[in-house]
């Protein structure tokens, strides 16, 4: 079955660095997605700790945001970041999959607002949380 | 009077401590970021490679890799003014240092990145300025361009806690 969650794995999973750092679409909502990332040795910023580099947990951050957006109902054909704002709440634990999750929560003409939440495998204490304004190229001919 | 260092030496003890605090890293060792530096200034390199775009229609480099490439910078930038302190102060040995006995690196607190336009797929160029840097808590603000240095591509705000090592005056 080629549903839209489908479809939109595939289109994540086809961009190479999302690829490189092993991002997976696991669900897809109007306005809303989630990304996991498992842990890898390659991806770790304190070598002393196995804790993941914050550009890495940024970098998944930011894919699930631009995903959020890209399913948003007003059907954009693409996004782009204006600008990601995040706060490190704690160090991800050393061996667990992150799981981003973001929505999109408002969208003007040509701007789109996310809010976006990332967790390993305690899903009661985020390991960061964002903030993001995206572009919003919508359909031509779409009405506002 | 004391003979000053001779400069072969003094180049070889600064470029060895940047390349133990650059190694350290394997985030850095597999996005294949590089630090060019003259005196104390950092330049952070991204050499282009396949593996970095994110929209392979136009193309253009990741968002992901853009803020990965903005991070790094800063707190590389930030973690050498320490260590160039405690180098120059003779507080740290640098043969240890060499060995890979570093310092902790500073955590971040949070990240402000401004996309300003759309990475090109090709080589990029960083550099952070330590606006503050505390016992506690550093202010770093990076940029970040490709073929024109007049023209940034991105531009990142970083606050970061110092390690506590820093912050008792320790080595």
């Amino acid at each position: 079955m080629t549903d839209i969650l489908t479809i939109a794995r595939q289109f994540i999973e086809a961009l190479p660095f999302s690829r490189a750092l092993g991002m997976e679409l696991t669900e897809l909502g109007a306005g809303s997605a989630t990304i996991t990332m498992p842990w890898d040795a390659r991806l770790v910023g304190d070598p002393a700790t196995g804790v993941l580099h914050g550009g890495a947990i940024s970098a998944l951050m930011d894919t699930a945001s631009g995903a959020s957006v890209m399913s948003h109902p007003a059907a954009p054909t693409s996004t782009a970041t204006l600008d990601l704002r995040i706060d490190y709440m704690r160090p991800a634990t050393s061996g667990q999959t992150i799981t981003a999750r973001a929505e999109c929560h408002h969208v003007t003409r040509s701007v789109a607002f996310v809010r976006v939440t990332a967790f390993d495998e305690d899903t009661a204490r985020p390991v960061a949380m964002g903030t993001g304004a995206f572009t919003l190229e919508r359909p031509k001919g779409a009405l506002p | 009077m004391k003979r000053p260092e001779p400069v072969a030496q003094v180049k070889s003890r600064r470029d060895s401590a940047l390349a133990a605090l650059v190694e350290a890293v394997p985030y850095i060792q597999f996005l294949g970021i590089r630090f060019d530096r003259r005196g104390d200034e950092l330049t952070a390199w991204l050499p282009y490679s396949e593996m970095l775009i994110g929209n392979p229609s136009l193309p253009a480099l990741h968002g992901g890799v853009t803020a990965s490439f903005l991070e790094v910078t800063a707190l590389i930038g930030l973690a050498w003014t320490s260590l160039w302190d405690d180098l120059e102060s003779g507080r740290i040995d640098p043969a240890r240092v060499a060995a890979g006995q570093l310092p902790p690196l500073p955590k971040t607190i949070d990240f402000t990145v401004d996309y300003l336009r759309a990475g090109l797929p090709r080589d990029c160029y960083a550099r952070a300025k330590v606006n503050r840097s505390g016992r506690r808590f550093a202010s770093v603000q990076v940029e970040a361009w490709q073929d024109n240095h007049a023209r940034p591509f991105a531009l990142g705000s970083v606050h970061c806690l110092m390690p506590e090592s820093a912050q008792d005056g320790g080595v």
